[in-house]
């Protein structure tokens, strides 16, 4: 246990079943120490289990954790000093003001009277919340929940942090302005765990990336390593006719990096890219040639839908067992590379 | 505790002070359990209504009773509305712990108890603070009880000082149901759940007691049932410090509170642990 100082949390073969469903299979992984670590997987892949075993919330069936060397399922509470916590959903006490929830957690984890207030002020400071402070939580907008709970998770200046989707739901500004949030905690130094749907998430923010789908690690590396094995960039072609679209795909049959990939129901062709730009410029000498005009036309990052794709062979939104879309609301985030 | 002594280098995780993780230090166990306490009593100071409400029931249970079945029912010796009172203290006390497993649901439902669970704090201040906070609340509506009452003709017959004997005992017998309401409240997990599962188990309990009615007037299994049930003893010692009869059953009553504390503290304890 203790050759592995350097990592900030460790986990060995980990198992937990719920009934008959394996929510995780038997994950082991590192997360180094000073690191952002990001945790990528469709709905159900199992991310907040993996996060909730770590976190002493949960017990796994099998398998060991650990979290700054400490052993989570022996030393529960000595493990809870070592990390801070945001989860999937925000837990913000909507009947206290935003200054009295942040004392609160003060006060729980042993700070003085003094001292939960002093460090209650300096995070609403901190995460732009000095004037909603004294404002119960029931009036916050989402974004500011999120703030809020991201600063209740910090208050112990904890080294290690747990970020589980910490961005979902949030509108594309107040995404990147919780970014800048967590950009800032790496740099002070705090090793982050972060789980997310969106690629593009990950690669903003980690150093390193595993993907995980039905409890199970299915490629790990940084995202310059995975993007390598995704392929590339995606040119997208919007039509609103599918003869179009259908002649668009033969005429396009070479450019790209693989065939073209139409989507019928949705009208729309990809190109899977090595080479962005000359790709792009190929597409279009050729749609005009042929007196082909897209209702849009775009080159866009890989989507979660394209990294299970290759990873795969299969959608994101197959796997999905609450049959809701991962990587629809996604595209539209990580479009416009324009 | 500074909360310098928190910022400890990550690669030092084992010179940390040993008493910083052990729990079951007292002041500690104290200071996490008022936390929570206040943090649950902010509801009702944020949400008057809360209160409000959590009154007008009881309320309604005096009215419905003192006149319009109080008339029916005989209570040899002493004035219906001084035989109810006592019960009505006993009967909103009991009714309002299913307060308490809504509390806790709700908190469960909402991901806050995922939070404490997360935080290095005494395993028991989570259902320490609310079932205290739910005692205070208790505290309050027993006197506006008393109060109604009052106005309507109830008198305690021996004294201030037994009379507030009566009350503690009625808050305390409150607090013990409060930690079967605490445990069924993390069985649940729904609030809504939790609000009627809360309440279901003590309506049998409640009639089939001396609360209302003298037990010698029911058929003789029930009459059998209602004796040895613990509603009943609190009832007729709280009944009996108020109106100055002989207290009987007072051991028998504090036997039955402390053995719901017993198994229903551990057992809440040893749930919110092992909560998924
Ligand atoms: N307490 C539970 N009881 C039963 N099943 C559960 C429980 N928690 C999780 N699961 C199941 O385990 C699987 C993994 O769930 P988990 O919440 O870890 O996924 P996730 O990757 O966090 O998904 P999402 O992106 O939707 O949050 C899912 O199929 C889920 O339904
Ligand atoms: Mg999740």
């Amino acid at each position: 246990m203790t050759s592995h100082a350097d990592a900030a949390i460790r986990v060995e073969d980990l198992r937990k079943t719920f009934g008959d469903l394996v929510a995780l299979d038997g994950v082991s992984m590192t997360a180094p120490t000073g690191k952002v670590l990001g945790l990528l997987g469709p709905n159900g892949a199992g991310k907040t289990t993996l996060v909730r075993v770590v976190t002493t919330l949960l017990q796994p069936d099998s398998g060991q954790a650990w979290i700054n060397g400490i052993d989570v399922v022996r030393d529960p509470q000595r493990a809870r000093m070592s990390f801070g916590l945001a989860g999937q959903y925000p837990a913000v006490d909507e009947n206290l003001t935003g200054f009295e929830n942040l004392e609160m957690v003060g006060r729980l984890y042993r700070l003085s009277r003094r001292g939960a207030r002093d460090r209650a002020h300096e995070l609403l400071d901190r995460f732009d919340l000095s004037d909603a402070g004294d404002r119960t939580a029931k009036t916050y907008s989402g974004g500011m929940r999120r703030r809020l709970d991201l600063a209740a998770s910090i208050v112990s200046d904890a080294p290690i942090l747990l970020l589980d989707e910490p961005t979902t739901g949030l509108d594309p500004r107040t995404r990147m302005g919780l970014w800048e949030h967590i950009r800032e905690l790496v740099d002070s130094g705090v090793t982050v765990l972060l789980t997310t749907q969106y690629l593009e998430e990950a690669d903003e923010l980690a150093d390193r990336i595993v993907v995980i789908d039905h409890g199970r690690i299915i490629a790990e590396g940084t995202s310059t390593q995975l993007k390598a094995q995704i392929g590339g960039d995606v040119i997208q072609l919007q039509f609103h006719q599918s003869d179009q679209l259908n002649r668009a795909a033969g005429v396009l049959d070479r450019v790209g990096a693989a065939d073209p990939q139409v989507d019928e129901s949705e009208l729309t062709l990809k190109l899977p890219t090595g080479d962005a730009v000359s790709d792009l410029m190929a597409t279009v000498r050729l749609l005009d040639t042929h007196d082909i005009k897209p209702d849009d036309l775009r080159i866009r990052k890989p989507s979660l839908d394209d990294v299970f794709m290759t990873l795969t062979g299969q959608p994101a939104d197959a796997f999905d067992d609450n049959g809701d879309s991962t990587g629809s609301s996604q595209n539209q985030t990580a479009g416009a590379a324009d | 505790m500074s909360d310098q002594a928190l910022k400890r280098p990550i690669s030092q995780p084992r010179d940390r002070q040993p008493d910083l993780t052990s729990t079951w230090r007292v002041s500690w166990v104290i200071s996490d359990t008022i936390v929570m306490t206040k943090r649950n009593l902010m509801k009702y100071i944020r949400l008057p209504q809360l209160l409000v409400f959590s009154t007008i029931q009881p309320v309604m249970f005096v009215l419905l009773f003192a006149f319009v079945f109080g008339g029916a029912i005989d209570t040899p010796g002493v004035d219906y509305i001084n035989f109810l009172i006592p019960g009505i203290l006993i009967q909103s006390v009991v009714f309002g712990s299913s307060q308490t497993s809504v509390g806790l649901a709700d908190d469960l439902n909402k991901g806050m108890i995922d939070r404490y669970r997360s935080l290095p704090m005494t395993r028991g201040a989570v259902m320490a603070g609310r079932t205290l906070a739910d005692s205070i609340r208790n505290t309050f509506v027993v006197f506006l009880m008393l109060g109604v009452g009052t106005a309507i003709g109830f008198r305690y017959q021996d004294g201030l000082l037994k009379a507030l004997a009566a009350v503690a005992l009625v808050v305390l017998f409150g607090y013990a149901f409060s930690w079967i309401a605490a445990f069924i409240g993390l069985l649940t997990r729904n609030p809504e759940i939790a609000g009627v599962a809360g309440f279901i188990w003590v309506f049998p309990l409640v009639f089939a007691s001396s609360v209302f009615v003298p037990v010698e007037t029911m058929p003789s299994w029930l009459q059998a049932f209602a004796e040895v049930q613990p509603i009943s003893a609190t009832a007729d010692t709280v009944r009996a410090l108020m109106l100055g009869t002989p207290v009987e059953k007072l051991w028998y009553m504090l036997a039955w509170m402390a053995a719901i504390l017993a198994v229903f503290i551990p057992l809440s304890v040893w749930k919110y642990r092992r909560l998924t």
